[in-house]
């Protein structure tokens, strides 16, 4: 290279470069690391990545044409992930400079639509101005249609939501989310919120295998661990608990590990003399077999079946 | 007459820009904005028209600065202000004010003379349109 003249625009961009030093494959490779299972997600996040970091190659260029629509439904059933998914998604955003702020504000029906005529429109406004620069994410989406009631000032919500999402494209990014059957009628009845969602993520349920690695993260993540006899006893768990009703993947798994840690806790409690700390760090096998889930699940259920 | 009132007010009129540049310094420092409109700049007139209320927890300046298209396309020909609000403990005050936009006319403000108790003089403003 010649020092004398003024260095031209690199006619070239190394995009592997761009992806270490965005920050981005941080992001990803936590995802990797902390989400158990979730492929087809994760490959979907991976293919949004590098479309971004295309775009922002582009424009180094002066090729960008626009910016890409990133609004995106999540569906799944409970439990899978969507709203952890979600923040990753915002931070991901944020890096990758499409999102100003990358903050996460989370709302639910309540938050957007009101109880009288005129309250809706500014409580609607007033979360789409806290989400400015960041992510809005709509948990059960759904909810904000109700086709059975003509009066229902959701209808209103959709309305103002539909607009700043096509005239607000630079400032947020919004993301709804649902269980697919309820998300897909949700969409057939409003098709405004179908064409201007790009993506379309949906989140599969675990497998049995895959549960068992959450549960192992999960304890781990509070300083506990299964001992052998309560891993297999986790395993067997977790394929009876499939079975019953209410079944919501991780949520059932966090849930379950909870009252095996109450069990444990009950255990030390009544035993007598001192405890070390491998005592105190371990779930053994009879706190997760004294689950009502081995005897068939809840007493009336069990009656129902019978 | 030009009003001066609030920071930056001996400066030429701030572009948008500038306004949401001097928005997200407030936001940084955790301050919430109120936008406020008036048609009487006097000096006296402390309160003005409150222009819904106050904005608690913004992230971005973008929040701010759609409320401020709103408010010019209902008051465009008046005075619109923002209030920077300091809610920490102790100050829980107005920290920064400044002038977003002003009417294309601006009132004058008028001195007027009053005789009180034989030859005493009282003086005080008016604003004349």
């Amino acid at each position: 290279m010649n020092a004398e003249t003024p260095a031209p625009l690199p006619p070239k961009v190394d995009l592997r470069a761009e992806f270490e030093e965005s920050g981005v494959k941080a992001v990803l490779d936590e995802l990797d690391a902390e989400l158990v299972g979730l492929a087809p997600v994760k490959a979907r996040i991976r293919e949004t990545a590098a479309l971004l970091l295309v775009e922002r190659a582009r424009k180094r260029f002066g090729l960008s044409t626009e910016t890409p629509t990133l609004h995106m439904s999540f569906t799944g059933n409970p439990g899978t992930g969507k709203t952890t998914v979600a923040l990753k998604m915002a931070g991901l955003l944020h890096r990758l400079g499409y999102v100003r702020k990358g903050h996460l504000v989370s709302v639910t029906r309540d938050d957007l639509v009101g109880q009288y005529i005129g309250h809706t429109a500014p409580k609607t406004k007033e979360v789409l101005k806290k989400a400015m620069g960041g992510v809005l994410f709509i948990d059960e989406a759904y909810y904000l249609y109700k086709p059975d009631n003509e009066r229902d000032y959701g209808a209103e919500a959709i309305e103002i939501l539909l607009q700043v999402m096509e005239n607000n494209r630079d400032d947020l990014v919004v993301i709804l989310a649902g269980y697919a059957d309820r998300m897909e009628n949700f969409f057939q009845s409003n098709p405004g919120f179908r064409s201007r969602i790009a993506h379309h993520i949906e989140f599969p349920d675990y497998s049995d295998e895959e549960l068992g690695r959450i549960a192992e993260g999960m304890l781990a993540a509070q300083n506990y661990q299964l001992s052998p006899g309560a891993r297999a006893a986790m395993a067997e768990y977790i394929a009876a608990r499939r079975a019953q009703p209410h079944f919501a993947n991780a949520r059932s798994i966090r849930n379950a590990l909870d009252r095996a840690r109450l069990r444990a806790a009950n255990r030390l409690f009544s035993a007598d003399g001192a405890v070390t700390v491998e005592a105190l760090s371990t779930i053994e096998e009879g706190d997760i077999r004294a689950s009502r889930v081995f005897l068939g699940g809840l007493m009336h259920e069990r009656k129902a079946a019978e | 007459m030009r009003i001066t009132q609030g920071c930056f007010s001996f400066l030429p009129d701030l572009t948008d820009e500038q306004i949401s540049a001097q928005v997200e310094y407030c936001l940084s420092k955790g301050w919430a904005i109120g936008i406020e409109y008036t048609d009487d700049p006097h000096p006296r007139n402390t309160y003005w028209e409150m222009w819904g209320n106050p904005m608690f927890d913004l992230k971005d300046a973008k929040g701010v600065m759609l409320e401020l298209a709103d408010c010019r396309k209902a008051h465009g020909d008046s005075y619109i202000r923002f209030n920077a609000f300091d809610s920490t403990r102790g100050f829980e005050t107005v920290t920064m004010s400044f002038i977003v936009n002003r009417p294309k006319v601006e009132p004058r403000i008028r001195m007027v003379r009053q005789e009180v108790d034989g030859r005493s003089q009282r003086y005080s403003f008016e604003t004349v349109r």
